[in-house]
């Protein structure tokens, strides 16, 4: 069935794919894999991983086994074949010679496959489909992990450019009392809080110009100045006022998202149209009926938007304002400091934590959302 | 008698000068009437409406509602205002939509589902209380916003143009439980439309307007019978009175602009 879908196609990408292993194995097996000149032959972990390609990319052209229990298998010879290079760079850091990289390519190639035919999967429960969906996007990024770590040791990539994924998974995995400190102090204090200050202030201000006309004139424009305040030169003004501790980042957190949230808040207010205004006339409803059975419903989607972009504003502005004056804990503060002592596998294990945290923060805000605005057009499709 | 309007003038000022909406209407409105507004677009027809309705204040004349101010009668709710589209509230059901009136009038919860039973029954809609409007067809959901109305038990009701946005055979449908809703209930109700046949079915006085100035052309009073079918449209009585209804908006329009 798959087969329809692909001759479809102008290109047939899966049989494109497999010629394209098949070639890659085949130079592999005439070429040095590592220097000074081990051929195949004398890796034998290489040769079983070249072998395995081989066969996997002659039996798709073969036409063998073309279905899903062969797509698995096409998946567990992908994940053999990059644990068996990852495994033999290792022993040979910076030395990788051509046929390592027409490896490479071939298992590059052949998760590619893997996916590619796992995306034509038909006639699955929905369970299962849902598994799938989310079993893509995973896989694409543990292809890009793979080709990171063979890419560095297989080149010798210094730690100081580019430390390999493991590397960097040691040091998050050896040093997690430091960093569950540093997120305590920059995401739990001064990221959360200064994320509910600032919204909460950008909401009941935008309240308040809604309520007294003649602030819009007066406050929206000072808004504006505020959220046209470089961080850079706020940040440090911040930690004389507030000191070194995680209330002076809040200040900056709270100037960052106040904006955003206020002016959006403000066009969400205006969002109802005047035959709903009418009709809340009709009924004699009150001011305040008004606003919480018409317009902030109305408004909700734009005050999504504002706590979406918000919430990696925070982050962003709470990590930057540690570089300017902090106590000896903290995302920003490691940062800075372990780029310093060149420890830069520290420098991306917080970076980890640091877009692991943003995902996770926006993920919830976006779930939220499609609880709250079920009714849009843009989500109840 | 519950409106009547005397000697009423309404002029919007606009960047391109003075705009004469409503100029020097007299009219009187008595309980159970079904009073239709008739006229081409631009003669007036809805801002009188939003004119009892207080949603729009008139420049000169006067005008009461049950006896006072439009601004007092609105306040006290006295009447249910059905718009041209159905402007239902699309994060509520169907059942909370027809609540919001009663929730803004302060009911207890056992009062609004009660008069939310009533009245979704009252315009066939029972069954779909807990549906989205956007999963509710055109129609229906021009009902459930009637229903809306109904359910403020208003003695007035104000419609503009409800049935404008529906299909022929949609509206005759809905035009026929109209008349029979107002029958059983015997409200007075004021009615825009600028379709000759519902006028007239629907009608016991039919007010021809005018444009440029918006004013009073003809006011019809209808010998209709009060029970009445889709098939008398085909009597000669009803294509009579079509008939002036039409003489009515040919005279009236001004063909020179």
């Amino acid at each position: 069935m798959s087969m329809i879908a692909s001759t479809k196609r102008r290109f047939d990408i899966p049989a494109l794919l497999a010629w394209f292993i098949i070639a890659m194995a085949a130079i592999a097996l005439f070429s040095p894999v590592f220097s000074p000149d081990f051929a195949i032959t004398e890796v034998p972990r290489l040769a079983i991983c070249l072998v395995l390609l081989a066969i996997l990319g002659v039996r798709y052209e073969l036409g063998f086994m073309r279905n899903q229990v062969g797509d698995l298998i096409l998946g567990l010879v992908a994940a053999a074949a990059a644990w068996l290079l990852i495994d033999t760079a290792g022993r040979h850091v910076g030395d990788a010679a051509l046929g390592f990289w027409t490896l490479t390519a071939a298992t590059w190639a052949s998760a590619w496959l893997f996916i590619e035919r796992l995306a034509n999967w038909k006639g699955m429960s929905p369970l299962a489909s849902r598994f799938i969906d989310l079993a893509i996007p995973a896989l694409f990024g543990a292809t890009i992990l793979v080709l990171w770590q063979l890419i560095v040791t297989g080149a010798g990539v210094p730690k100081v450019l580019l430390p390999a994924p493991s590397e960097i998974w040691l040091r998050l995995t050896t040093s997690v009392p430091i960093l569950w400190a540093d997120f305590q102090q920059t995401f739990m204090k001064a990221v959360l809080i200064g994320y509910v200050m600032g919204c909460g202030a950008g909401f009941i201000i935008a309240i308040l110009v809604d309520r007294v006309p003649f602030l819009r004139r007066g406050l929206l424009p000072v808004g504006n100045l505020v959220s046209a305040l470089p961080i850079i030169g706020v940040a440090p003004i911040m930690v004389m006022w507030f000191g070194f501790d995680w209330p002076s980042k809040a200040a900056v957190v709270i100037i960052m998202t106040f904006f955003p949230m206020l002016v959006n808040t403000v066009s969400g207010l205006a969002a109802s149209d005047a035959m709903q205004r009418d009709l809340m006339r009709t009924y004699a409803a009150n001011y305040w009926q008004t606003l919480f059975k018409l317009r902030l419903p109305m408004a909700m989607p734009f005050i999504f938007n504002a706590l979406k972009i918000n919430s990696t504003l925070a982050l962003i502005g709470a990590i930057v304002a540690e570089f300017f004056g902090t106590p000896i804990v903290g995302m920003g503060f490691r940062i800075s400091t372990e780029v310093g002592r060149m420890n830069v596998d520290m420098v991306w294990a917080e970076i980890a934590v640091a877009a692991l945290a943003g995902s996770l923060f926006y993920g919830l805000i976006a779930l939220a959302e499609r609880a709250v605005t079920f009714w849009h057009p843009s989500i109840r499709g | 008698m519950v409106i009547d309007i005397d000697n009423l003038s309404l002029t919007f000022q606009t960047n391109d000068g003075p705009v004469h909406a409503l100029s020097d209407i007299d009219l009187q409105i008595d309980e159970g009437d079904f009073v239709s507004f008739i006229g081409p677009s631009g003669c007036g027809k809805t801002t009188l409406l939003r004119v009892i309705a207080d949603l729009e204040q008139p420049t000169a004349g006067t005008i009461t509602v049950n006896g006072l101010t439009p601004h007092e009668a609105r306040l006290k709710r006295a009447y249910g205002y059905v718009f041209q589209a159905a402007a239902l509230y699309p994060w509520r059901t169907i059942a909370g939509n027809i609540a919001l009136p009663l929730e803004i009038m302060g009911l207890s919860k056992a009062e609004q589902r009660a008069r939310i039973a009533k009245n979704m029954e009252l315009v066939n809609l029972a069954g779909f209380e807990k549906k989205f409007p956007w999963q509710l067809s055109g129609g229906m959901q021009q009902r459930a916003s009637i229903a809306r109305a109904l359910s403020v038990e208003p003695d007035l009701l104000l419609m503009d143009e409800p049935f404008g946005a529906l299909d022929e055979i949609v509206r005759d449908h809905l035009n026929d439980q109209l008349h029979q809703l107002w029958a059983k209930t015997n409200k007075t109700v004021v009615f825009v439309t600028h379709s000759i046949p519902e006028a007239v079915y629907l009608s016991t006085k039919i007010v021809v307007l005018c444009p440029r100035p918006g004013r009073i052309y003809d006011v019809i009073e209808s010998d209709l019978p009060r029970e009445r079918t889709l098939d008398m449209r085909e009597s000669p009585e009803f294509l009579k009175i079509a008939h002036r209804v039409r003489e009515g908006l040919k005279a009236g329009h001004s063909y020179d602009d």
